[in-house]
């Protein structure tokens, strides 16, 4: 899973039956200190996170299809499943 | 999942089976703030997305499962055609990280 801060939402009309009524948020990964790394993507948020909440993101859709229980055809990859109190690194 | 911008289109008369029907358009990847990120790919599309457009794409397997039947060889397909992203102004975290607080915000 990576750790991620919540950008934004991003809003669509026209979308995959899978995606309605599922928020969906801009995120960008960051490293243990909290600087950001990589490319922002996209997430389906299960756990009511907003613009500037620390999430954690999985990025597996076997999890994802097992956290949504929409039955096995669910084309969304990524699934924000946590909103982060504390990372703590011991140097 | 990605942001990206339809930037063509794909024609293939000869094609693997599952794939007879099937529009592909040629998808820039972006980032949240629309800047290029990474190579263009070849999606296919679930929404009707056309030219120009801004739209989202979901990747691997999960491609697959966007189309019925979900039994497919693609690996990115597009899955949402974006209308607004509202991915500015974040407001600073604090207090998350130890020792280093990020986005300006002041620690606890």
């Amino acid at each position: 899973m990576k750790l991620c801060r919540v950008l934004g939402p991003v809003v669509a009309t026209a979308k995959h039956k899978s995606y309605a009524g599922r928020k969906l948020l801009a995120v960008q990964p960051l490293d243990e200190h909290g600087a950001s790394i990589g490319t922002s993507f996209l997430a389906v948020d299960d756990v009511q996170a907003g613009p500037g909440d620390v999430v954690l993101v999985m990025q597996e859709g076997n999890g994802v299809r097992q956290l949504l229980q929409m039955g096995s055809q669910v084309p969304i990859r990524s699934l924000i499943v946590g909103i982060v109190d504390r990372v703590t690194v011991s140097a | 999942m990605n942001l990206g911008r339809v930037i063509g289109t794909v024609v293939a008369t000869q094609k693997c089976e599952g794939l007879q029907g099937k529009k592909f358009l040629v998808v820039q990847p972006l980032d949240h703030a629309l800047r290029s990120a990474g190579e263009p790919i070849v999606a296919v599309d679930t929404v009707r997305a056309g030219p120009g457009e801004l739209i989202y794409f979901v990747n691997s397997r999960e491609a697959a499962l966007a189309l019925d039947p979900f039994f497919v060889p693609v690996d990115a397909a597009i899955v949402g055609i974006v209308d607004d992203i509202a991915a500015d102004a974040v407001p600073p975290t604090a207090g998350v990280f130890i020792g280093e607080p990020i986005g300006g915000g002041g620690a606890r």
